[in-house]
């Protein structure tokens, strides 16, 4: 696994110490709440509805067994005992006190993890594919480019004071699972007719208030050029974004009102004298973070041949296991959403599992999907059976991965300040609703993405079902969106019409879901093709009733 | 047409646990909305946040919240402040746990 240079250790434990000055500035008094709190934000302090909020980056994704087990003893000595995992493949940790946050900064500073440009409008942590390394369908591990990018954002002067926050997100396969063309740039690995790979570069995609999928600048980029062309999109965007007005600031918005054929010259010309001044990727460089990843030794054993008896662990694998790239391994996906539990929560316990895990079964390798599940991407099959057995006991062995109860949702109004209504009572409600798992196999593959006000950190956008709480008159109320998808074949979803109030949106979530069971030309036509295939129609039927409807035109 | 004028609490955010926190009548922080100062015209109320800011170096955030008396008591009017007064509705963590 990649480990960081003593260049970047010295760098974080500088921060710390520095951070560690700022606090105590802070409580003498030699510092205002104003004069702080950009300070404290630079570190991934925010200061929530009920507590402050420590937001740790998980580079790309990916952890060792000795990280996690640090991120559960900081859980447990500093906060209460558990951590939520991210849509951005962040930890975050709800309780941390303010005085204690240096001491929690140095402990993640011993497993090399800080919470540097976590927030802010800076190079967000980049995020990539969570089965990177081990996908079946992977062209090449996406995780060496996100180092790279990480290196060359990380603290870098032209680009620490953006109009507003970036972020970053790599695929290194044809499926993506990275949401690429929801962020300010998607990079999807591609070869060209030379079979040389490269990066097909998006950009201006984004959710929030006003939500696009990004759009296709260059459709082939040679490997070597990416940090002088990564630099031309930033510098016209730093040029010639928006400053005057904070909700049309992101890149998406600069797409839209300048055209994607005019600010695709603009960067061709920036890139051309980019391309001049700083050259290709120093080879040096790229080798040593290449090192860093070298795939583990693959444990030749064949599968296992013989027929799964056990029904739990039959279902398990069918679900929550997939292809790896060496056909006797498979990518284990853990769910953080047990049936009625708050989407993306670990306990200090079960984090501990889970490196146990990885040590032992996984070559001390885990990863934090963007749906707030956890990953062990390389179990050999012949472990299934084992690993599945102590998940088991951990609680963390439900089968309900691309599920019904597969929710994502943001924080909402239970801890976020800027929430206009809460999403985690939903999601459970929801999950409690279908508790029953062969039930929801029969459901099929549905994602469902629910957040609490119009920032879309729930990726209700994409979602095949979407809800978006809102704050009417005093009340909270949930609109719903169908259709929308976060993959290769991104689309934002429709509103269906007028919100439901809390204790009507489960029960519109279960018509949804009736509807569709009888619209379906099969158990092979999951929602998102029925919804394609016939459109909002017979779902806002389903929704609003038909009279009502009719009263309405 | 603009709303009634509701009575108003000052409210911020402890500096070092970020609890919620209301200001009372003897210039201090409270951790209960019971116990909070109630301005029940405008003037008091901008009065109320201008002795709450003053204390900037203990808290973070003052600002005037909305709320009903009913028995004396000032009670919430947005579901925002009434989370505030509890905790998530998640896990019983929090204020609803300290106060139990
Ligand atoms: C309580 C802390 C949080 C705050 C203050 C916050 C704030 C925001 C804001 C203001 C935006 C809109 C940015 C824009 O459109 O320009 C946003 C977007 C987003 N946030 Fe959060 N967020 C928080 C928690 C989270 C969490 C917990 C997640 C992951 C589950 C997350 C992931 C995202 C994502 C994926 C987006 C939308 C993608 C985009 O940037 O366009 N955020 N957040
Ligand atoms: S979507 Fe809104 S409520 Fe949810 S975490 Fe983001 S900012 Fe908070």
């Amino acid at each position: 696994m990649y480990s960081y240079s003593n260049f970047d250790a010295d760098f974080v434990r500088n921060r710390v110490a520095e951070f560690r000055g700022q606090v105590e500035r802070r409580i003498d008094g030699s510092l205002t709440e104003d004069e702080f709190k950009p300070l404290r934000l630079m570190n991934g302090l925010y200061l929530q509805l009920h507590a402050y909020m420590l937001r740790v980056a998980v580079p790309y994704g990916t952890l060792n067994g000795r990280q996690m087990r640090q991120l559960a003893y900081i859980a447990e000595t500093w906060d209460k005992g558990y951590g939520h995992f991210t849509t951005r493949q962040n930890i975050q940790f709800n309780w941390p006190k303010l005085q204690d946050v240096p001491d929690i900064l140095d402990a993640l500073a011993d497993v090399g993890m800080h919470a540097i440009q976590t927030s802010g409008n800076c190079i967000r942590n980049v995020t990539a594919d969570h089965f990177a390394g081990a996908a079946a369908d992977e062209i090449e591990d996406p995780r060496p480019t996100a180092e790279l990018i990480r290196q060359w954002s990380t603290d870098h002067p032209e680009f620490a004071y953006l109009p507003r926050k970036f972020k970053v997100a790599v695929t290194g396969s044809p499926n993506d699972r990275a949401v690429t063309k929801a962020h300010d740039i998607g990079l999807r690995m591609v070869r060209n007719d030379a079979g040389e790979p490269g990066y097909e570069v998006v950009i201006g995609g984004g959710l929030g208030r006003t939500p696009m999928i990004g759009k296709v600048v260059r459709d082939f980029l040679p490997k070597a050029d990416l940090l002088a062309y990564l630099e031309a999109i930033l510098q016209v965007y730093n040029l010639s974004g928006r400053r005057d007005n904070k909700y049309k600031a992101r890149i998406k918005i600069l797409v839209h009102e300048t055209g994607l054929d005019e600010l695709r010259a603009r960067i061709e010309e920036v890139f051309s004298r980019q391309q001049r001044l700083l050259g290709e990727v120093d080879p040096g460089i790229v080798a040593r973070i290449d090192a860093g990843f070298t795939p583990p030794v693959w444990d030749t054993r064949p599968a296992p041949e013989a027929p799964v008896l056990d029904a739990g662990l039959r279902s398990f694998i069918d679900t929550n296991v997939v292809a790896h790239k060496q056909p006797q391994y498979g990518i284990v996906s853990v769910s953080i959403k047990p049936i009625g539990g708050t989407p993306g929560d670990a306990t200090s316990a079960q984090m501990r599992v889970l490196a146990d895990l990885a040590e032992r079964y996984s070559h001390d390798e885990l990863r934090i999907s963007h749906e707030q599940n956890v990953i062990l991407p390389h179990v050999h099959r012949a472990d299934i059976p084992a690993v599945y057995a102590e998940l088991r006991m951990a609680g963390l062995a439900t089968a309900n991965i691309g599920l019904v109860s597969d929710i994502i949702a943001c924080p909402g109004m239970d801890y976020c300040a800027l929430a206009t209504a809460r999403s985690i009572p939903i999601a459970q409600q929801i999950s409690e609703s279908f508790a029953d798992l062969d039930a929801q196999r029969d459901i099929g593959p549905l994602k469902i993405k629910i957040s609490g006000c119009i920032n879309a950190c729930g990726h209700h956008h994409v979602g095949h079902i979407g809800i978006l709480g809102l704050d009417r008159a005093g009340v909270e109320n949930y609109q719903i969106t169908l259709g929308g998808d976060g993959t290769e074949t991104a689309t934002i979803g429709s509103r269906t019409g007028p919100g439901f109030a809390y204790d009507e949106i489960v029960p519109a979530v279960e018509r949804l879901i009736e509807a569709y069971l009888d619209l379906r030309e099969g158990p092979e036509e999951a929602f998102l093709a029925t919804y394609r295939r016939l459109g909002l129609e017979p779902f806002k039927a389903a929704l609003y009733g038909v009279e009502e409807r009719a009263d309405a035109a | 047409m603009a709303r009634a004028f509701l009575p108003k609490v000052a409210t911020a955010n402890d500096l070092f646990e970020g609890d919620v926190i209301y200001f009372t009548d003897e210039g201090t922080w409270t951790r209960q909305l019971a116990a909070a100062a109630v301005a029940m015209t405008p003037e008091a109320a901008e009065d109320l946040l201008a002795q709450a800011a003053k204390l900037q170096g203990e808290v973070v955030g003052a600002y005037l919240a909305d709320v009903r008396v009913e028995d004396g008591v000032p009670v919430p009017d947005h579901f925002r402040e009434a989370f505030r007064t509890r905790g998530p509705s998640n896990y019983f963590h929090g204020k609803q746990a300290e106060v139990a």
